[in-house]
């Protein structure tokens, strides 16, 4: 079930947001085969009648009052981006 | 006077209390030491003028009377800890230039409690690799030679952290461990690894790999110094939900070094099968040394074993690509962006660029056994193997205290070994990956020499948030081994 071929990688690719030359792909499709059929052995364990375990801490998520506790640090928010006007993120035309 | 960069955090946090040298002269020893092994390329990003100002001020509050648990101590930062106003990469160009606004939680409480910042150590990209070979500011060496004289890598993902501290140009370092990063390359490079249980530390301000795995731990040169610094990373932070609201104990006084009665599991499922002679020979010395400091030792099983790589290759990259959508070339990091592109064109270009081919690879596996149509064969099965990964060490411990096993199935290999083959890297993980997937707490300590005359290390594996248990059989583990052996590419 898990041969994967070029198209299914440009596929994962576009859903990655991660662009990959035509020779990239055909190297990709072969890597993430082998990691395929490396787990592919999980396939053999009964887990009849088990839960998936999403998480080991065994805690309840604790809640907090809903108020503002941190704000008004747009420099900060900002300082690290790579483009930015007003007070904003610069971001391509989405919108024609 | 002695080279003070010999000196253990024990050693050093006395002498500084006694006044036998002040934390700016043993900043500056850790500084030229660095500058000495920078062949090592153990540090991303040195920060020598920082250091000696945290050293000054250390000093003063020293002479208020006001130290506090690392109160003057010199170390390294793994570069995955955010470091306010400096430099942090996660070993990625995505994050080149990335100057963080606030301080990780663990840095945070390192600082408070007096630690000074040497630097941020190198590591593969995202905390993704067994090797530090996926680093874009290049691999790390480990201060360790072989016979051929090779230059050997480090282990990984905290190489830069353990490369740093078995070549003395840190004290301690900071590390992160997701399926084997801390206790590994602890073990390549011959020093102590401790990955707390998962909650233990917070993990705030950590760069995110795989959110249910990472778990921030000390790298030591003992197992005093573990316990020593783990007590002051550790600690509950309501910024992170998931961080446990217990008290943190005092683990230096669990070192009592009275093992009696306790019982310790040998797991038979770890003796895989071409395991090499010297691994499995450390392994029955280190019974033997438990037993004869009064342990009991117990066979037990832990019938999944075999099946955790296997879940850990897909929960792990999962979570990693959905944590690693948030770069994305707008709010911070590198942007690749040409005249008329669209926003997708601009996500595409700036993350082919910013990430190295490991963790495009990563990415690429997560989001597709995240994908309709395969999130019930891959992602959700393998949730269902990590619980029953989870209930064999439940059931283990219902019979014994901790478990001993091997850290790694070798010795350091050389640079650009196991590369090519995604896989044959994988396995390096083998022994390590159980316990995270289980949230437990492992600890590694060096106690052999391969036949290349390169440490190894053994590892014991506790009951959830039962450190202490794990930190007092490593004391007597540690003393029992007496392992001496230094670094042999140190000269020069």
């Amino acid at each position: 079930m898990s041969s994967l071929d070029k198209e299914t990688v440009r596929r994962i690719a576009y859903l990655s947001r991660i662009n990959v030359s035509e020779e990239g792909l055909s190297e990709l499709a072969g890597d993430l085969t082998r990691i395929l059929d490396f787990v592919e052995e999980l396939q053999e364990v009964d887990v009849e009648g088990c839960d998936p375990l999403t998480s080991v801490a065994d805690l309840t998520l604790p809640l907090r009052k809903d108020e503002v506790t941190d704000g008004n640090i747009q420099q900060k928010v900002l300082s690290n981006a790579p483009m930015t006007d007003a007070g904003c993120f610069v971001v391509p035309k989405v919108v024609e | 006077m002695t080279d003070l960069t010999n000196l253990t955090l024990a050693e050093a946090r006395d002498g500084l209390a006694k006044g036998d040298y002040t934390s700016v002269e043993l900043t500056e020893a850790h500084l030229k030491s660095m500058e000495a092994h920078r062949n090592l390329n153990a540090y991303i990003t040195e920060t020598p003028e920082k250091a000696i100002e945290m050293a000054k001020a250390s000093d003063a509050k020293r002479a208020k009377g006001e130290a506090g648990k690392m109160e003057g101590l010199p170390i390294a930062i793994k570069d995955l800890f955010c470091t306010e106003g400096v430099q942090t990469t996660a070993a990625s160009h995505i994050l080149e230039g990335f100057k963080p606004e606030y301080e990780s939680t663990v840095t945070r409480n390192l600082f408070d409690n007096g630690a000074v910042m040497l630097g941020k150590a190198n590591l593969d990209e995202f905390a993704m690799g067994s090797s530090n070979t996926s680093s874009y500011y290049g691999n790390v060496i480990n201060p360790w030679k072989g016979k051929d004289g090779k230059d050997l890598v480090p282990g990984g993902s905290s190489g830069g952290s353990a490369a740093a501290v078995a070549a003395n140009m840190a004290l301690a370092a900071t590390g992160t461990d997701t399926g084997g990063s801390i206790r590994q390359p602890a073990s390549y490079c011959g020093i102590v690894g401790l990955k707390p249980t998962y909650g233990r530390c917070s993990r705030w301000g950590i760069v995110a790999f795989a959110s249910s795995l990472d778990q921030a731990g000390p790298m030591t040169k003992t197992v005093r110094d573990a316990a020593i610094m783990l007590g002051s990373m550790a600690g509950h932070d309501a910024k992170d939900s998931t961080s446990a609201p217990m008290a943190v104990p005092d683990f230096e006084a669990a070192l009592t070094g009275d093992i009696r009665g306790m019982k310790i599991g040998i797991p038979k499922e770890y003796r895989v099968d071409g395991m090499p002679e010297e691994i499995s020979k450390l392994w029955d010395d280190g019974v033997a040394m438990l037993r004869y400091a009064g342990a009991e030792v117990v066979d037990v099983s832990l019938p999944h074993t075999k099946y955790a790589l296997g879940t850990y290759y897909i929960v792990a990259p999962a979570e990693a690509s959905s944590n690693l959508a948030r770069y994305d070339g707008l709010r911070y990091g590198q942007r690749v962006m040409d005249e008329g592109d669209s926003l997708d064109d601009m996500y595409m270009k700036s993350r082919a660029a910013g990430f190295g081919k490991e963790v495009q690879r990563r990415i690429m596996i997560g989001t597709y056994v995240l994908s309709a149509g395969y999130y019930d064969a891959y992602y959700n099965k393998a949730l269902k193997v990590r619980r029953r990964i989870y209930e064999d060490f439940a059931n283990a411990f219902g019979s014994v205290d901790t478990i001993l096993a091997p850290t790694a199935p070798s010795a350091a290999f050389a640079i650009g070994e196991n590369e090519g083959d995604p896989v044959k890297m994988y396995l390096n993980d083998v022994f390590t990956v159980p316990a995270s997937l289980a949230g437990l707490p492992g600890l590694s300590l060096p106690t052999g020499l391969s036949s290349e005359g390169l440490p190894l290390g053994l590892q014991l594996i506790g009951k959830p948030f039962d450190e202490e248990t794990v930190l007092r059989v490593g004391g007597v583990l540690e003393s029992a081994a007496n392992f001496t052996a230094k670094p042999s590419g140190l000269e020069g």
